[in-house]
């Protein structure tokens, strides 16, 4: 059939709402006699709480005061573990671990409370690094400090880097970086015993949060409803902290009788929430002469802060990506999350993939060198294709085409050519010009059997005036699922786009169509979407109420007198797995990924060796995803992707002291802005996948796992200099510098 | 608040209407637009003054209204993302962030429309330069601000159009 909106920039669903200030965030809303909540937390990373103390000159008769006392049920934030408490109780494990919880009419008067209330605590050895983690240097977490470990291996890695003319070793780093959407994290509750807990906030997962307030106030799931207000940016940070602040919101609208509202300021948005896993890879590569890999061996180490949360699933995609879009035949990766006194660390766009990829990209570079080939020429020899299997042993049976992404990305970019300029005119040039590159994947969706077991279910409505409903759970966070649902619905049924609605996630009105995470919901929802659009129009053919080729009229007409004499127009569609895919937990192997969306980013670089600051003066981006739903939308995704890795390659330093983040402030953790971004040009290849719908991949994480490797590259192509780690901010550039212009003797 | 402040009355033009509002003097101006005013499309990025979610122009001029306090606001024409378009037309920037794909979660959108408006009325046909520098002040997460480029760029073009067409 026709496809009169795939494909083409329809206008964003809410864009009109959006652009006049009409939509309306969590602090936006208001609800009549509501109360304010703050949370206090702890001063110190680990100890024993001895009392808590409350300040002369308060009127505490006023505040609603919540300890864990307080908890009707069960103490704990259920995600994967239930190891984090939703109030510390005895013990502190992080610098900003919620011990009390205030609630007042008066935002200035609770600020005052909140400084005046004293924790006393007998402060515990901490630890603060994955090196002091690895050494128990306080355990505090199991036996060992290991949240989870993963050993991945395929062939006989030994035997092969016995083989191996040459072995070359580096280590990587990655700092921690936080999502920094610019609306704060909030949530309004309203709470009692006889209506149950009611949420409204800021957040991408419905579900979790309705997951998580189940056992703590020991209410069965339909006394639970949570409502998605329109979102303000999440990239994974509003993944699984909001159930943390929903919590607390409806403990205090519980106690006081009230509803609450907690809307985080930037300050605890920023030291409070989760970050990415700050990481450390290790690498030993066999090559032969010619270039060849034979085997990898791979130590992969992410800091996962206090609590377990999602560290197991951001490790386990950290792993799989870990050896790049090669065909290596020996692989082995080992992986451990560890426990160090800070916040935990969380989801956030790439999900321990930007991490593996960065050391995996800037190592490429290294062994290229060993072996005197060019960066480009040393992948080409090891680029996965078609048949290929990749270090989970899965058996590539897409048309991978990464020498063709390569070939029009260094067209795009003019990379040869660039190449020569540079190196002619660096030479006594105080700013030093560089060009580099990535190449890499991202498996789309959650990993293994990941997607089976969230099952997720999507329905569709028909209205008696030709409308149609799509009720998922899925929430629209600036990435347009409201806009691709509507033209995926809209083509599927052979109607007009603006006849397709939304429906507002809320779990008391929407079946769970899982998480909006794990670039899942174009290419997996999206498919459920189609799949119960076609059933809907079945149901009308079927009926005899309309013909094929129908009008849009018609449409109308043939609902209106379905709905008359047969009842609701409804469909509902749940996961099937593609056929064919199989994963084994236990041995780390199999069909990680239903699909992978590949990709080469070439990043230009100026680097100053006065100032020594980087900054990206060019970048072309050049990947396959399978279908492009919509083109405005999909160059907008890898256009903040690509901006948003530039912050981390380059600006985004989280300071830590003592576990806790010290530069909470826009004013001092810098990200880019309007004046530091380069042209970012994007082209996207299609190669239909024909489990996604009109056979789209995901892409939201992608431009997240390959820039800072790129930039990076680009800058030991400008200066000769080997950063490893990454920010890669003026500091660490002055260190490298001079360290190569005076080397140790 | 143990110190006696009182509030005071503050008159002033908002989106061409007039207003009087009690408020404490050195309140910002943000909470006196949201909260008395009920003008929630402003917004609240970082209260510092870093990230311009809360533009708004006061007396024309492009000020973060998180780091102005309400006694300023006495006697002044401040327009906020409420007054940008007329009743349901939009300007021409709000078209063209639709057009453009300029707004992806929306939260930095309000500010941003304003920054452009700004910019536009300080030039009317900016270059690449003063574009990027007419809106470093407001920070977007989500677009990496190319999106927004070419929603200036063509709202220039759109501004353009019509004011040949009007000949």
């Amino acid at each position: 059939m026709e496809k009169k909106f795939i494909g083409q920039a329809v206008p964003r669903k809410e864009g009109r709402d959006k652009v006049t200030g009409r939509a309306r965030y969590v602090d936006d809303l208001a609800v009549p006699d509501m109360l304010h909540g703050v949370t206090v937390r702890s001063s110190i990373a680990r100890g024993r709480i001895l009392g808590i103390h409350f300040g002369e000159g308060i009127p505490w008769k006023e505040f609603t005061i919540v300890t864990a006392a307080d908890i009707p049920g069960k103490n704990e934030i259920a995600l994967i573990e239930h190891d984090q408490p939703c109030l510390a109780d005895k013990e502190i494990h992080h610098p900003e671990e919620p011990i009390v919880l205030l609630a007042h009419p008066d935002r200035y008067l609770l600020e005052e409370a909140r400084r005046a209330v004293r924790i006393d605590v007998e402060p515990l050895p901490a630890i603060f690094s994955i090196e002091d983690s690895l050494a128990k240097r306080a355990v505090i977490f199991g036996e060992d400090n290991i949240f989870k470990s993963y050993r991945m291996e395929k062939g006989d890695v030994d035997a092969a880097m016995a083989q191996a003319d040459l072995i070359v070793e580096g280590e990587y780093r990655t700092g921690a970086q936080e999502q920094l959407y610019i609306e704060n994290q909030g949530m309004i509750a309203v709470a009692n015993p006889a209506e149950g807990v009611t949420i409204w906030g800021s957040l991408q997962c419905p579900y979790y949060i309705h997951k998580a307030l189940l056992p703590i106030f020991n209410l069965p799931a339909e006394k639970v409803r949570i409502i998605q207000a329109e979102t303000g940016g999440g990239f994974g940070g509003k993944e699984e902290y909001p159930s943390m602040i929903a919590a607390h919101a409806a403990l205090l609208a519980w106690k006081s009788g009230k509803p609450v509202k907690i809307i985080y300021d930037r300050a605890e948005d920023m030291v409070a929430t989760t970050k990415r896993h700050p990481s450390r890879t290790r690498h030993r590569t066999g090559v032969m002469r010619e270039g060849k890999i034979v085997a990898m061996d791979i130590d992969f180490v992410i800091d996962g802060g206090a609590y377990a949360t999602l560290s197991s699933v951001v490790l386990s995609r950290g792993t799989i990506h870990a050896a790049g879009p090669y065909a290596c035949p020996n692989v082995r990766v080992h992986a451990r999350a560890v426990a160090t006194n800070a916040p935990p660390h969380g989801a956030f766009r790439g999900f321990g993939a930007p991490q593996s990829i960065f050391a995996v990209e800037r190592h490429m570079d290294q062994v290229a060198r060993a072996v005197n080939l060019t960066p480009e020429e040393l992948r080409r020899r090891n680029f996965i294709h078609k048949g290929d299997t990749t270090a989970t042993g899965q058996l590539i049976n897409e048309d991978v085409d990464l020498n063709g992404l390569l070939d029009r990305a260094f067209r795009e970019s003019d990379y040869y050519a660039k190449r020569e300029r540079f190196a002619r005119d660096n030479p006594g040039a105080t700013v030093k010009r560089g060009i580099g590159f990535a190449s890499f994947m991202h498996g789309a969706g959650f990993t293994g059997s990941g997607e089976v077991y969230l099952a997720s279910v999507i329905e569709l409505e028909a209205t008696r005036e030709g409308t149609v409903r799509v009720l998922a759970a899925s929430t629209e966070i600036g990435q347009g699922a409201n806009t691709i649902f509507s033209q995926i619905a809209a083509d599927a049924l052979g109607i007009g786009y603006d006849r397709i609605e939304i429906a507002q996630p809320d779990t008391g009105a929407v079946p769970n169509s899982g998480p909006t995470v794990a670039s899942r919901t174009s290419m997996v929802v999206g498919q459920l979407v189609e799949t119960a659009a076609h059933d809907i129009k079945r149901k009308l053919l079927d009926s005899g109420l309309l013909c094929d080729a129908c009008t849009e009229d018609e449409f109308v007409r043939a609902c209106r007198r379905y709905i008359e004499t047969r009842g609701p127009l409804r469909s509902r569609a749940q996961y099937e797995p593609p056929p064919g895919l199989h994963w084994d937990d236990v041995t780390y192997s199999g069909d990680a990924y239903g699909t992978y969306a590949w990709a080469v980013y070439v990043a230009e670089v100026a680097v100053d060796t006065v100032t020594y600051e980087a900054r990206v003066t060019d970048f072309v981006a050049v990947q396959e995803i399978g279908k492009v739903i919509h083109p405005v939308l999909a160059a907008g995704q890898i256009e903040g992707g690509v901006a948003q890795a530039i912050g981390m390659a380059l600006y985004e330093n989280v300071v830590w002291r003592d576990g806790r983040m010290a530069n909470g402030q826009m004013t001092n953790y810098i990200m880019p802005t309007a004046a530091d971004v380069p042209p970012i040009r994007v082209f996207f290849e299609e190669d239909p996948y024909p489990f996604g719908p009109e056979g789209a991949k995901g892409i939201g994480e992608l431009p997240m796992d390959g820039p800072a490797a790129a930039i990076v590259n680009a800058i030991e192509n400008a200066t000769g200099i080997c950063i490893r780690e990454i920010p890669a901010t003026p500091e660490v550039l002055m260190e490298a510098m001079a360290e190569k212009a005076a080397p140790l003797v | 608040m143990s110190e006696a402040v009182s509030r005071i009355s503050i008159a002033c033009r908002v989106n061409g209407e007039p207003r009087r509002v009690q408020a404490y003097p050195m309140a910002r101006l943000l909470d006196v637009l949201r909260e008395e005013m009920h003008l929630t499309g402003t917004k609240e990025g970082c209260g510092e003054g870093e990230c311009g979610a809360c533009s708004v122009l006061l007396n024309g001029a492009i000020v973060t209204s998180c780091l102005v306090p309400a006694v300023d606001a006495e006697g002044a024409e401040i327009r906020t993302i409420e007054g940008i378009a007329s009743g349901a037309q939009l300007s021409a920037v709000q078209e063209a962030f639709l057009e453009c794909g300029g707004a992806q979660c929306g939260i930095c959108t309000p500010g941003m429309v304003i920054a452009a408006t700004a910019l536009l009325e300080r030039h009317p046909h900016p270059d690449d330069a003063e574009i990027r520098e007419g809106l470093a002040g407001n920070l977007c997460r989500c677009t990496g601000y190319q999106k927004i480029f070419a929603a200036v760029v063509r709202a220039c073009e759109s501004s353009a159009e019509k004011r040949l067409g009007a000949r």
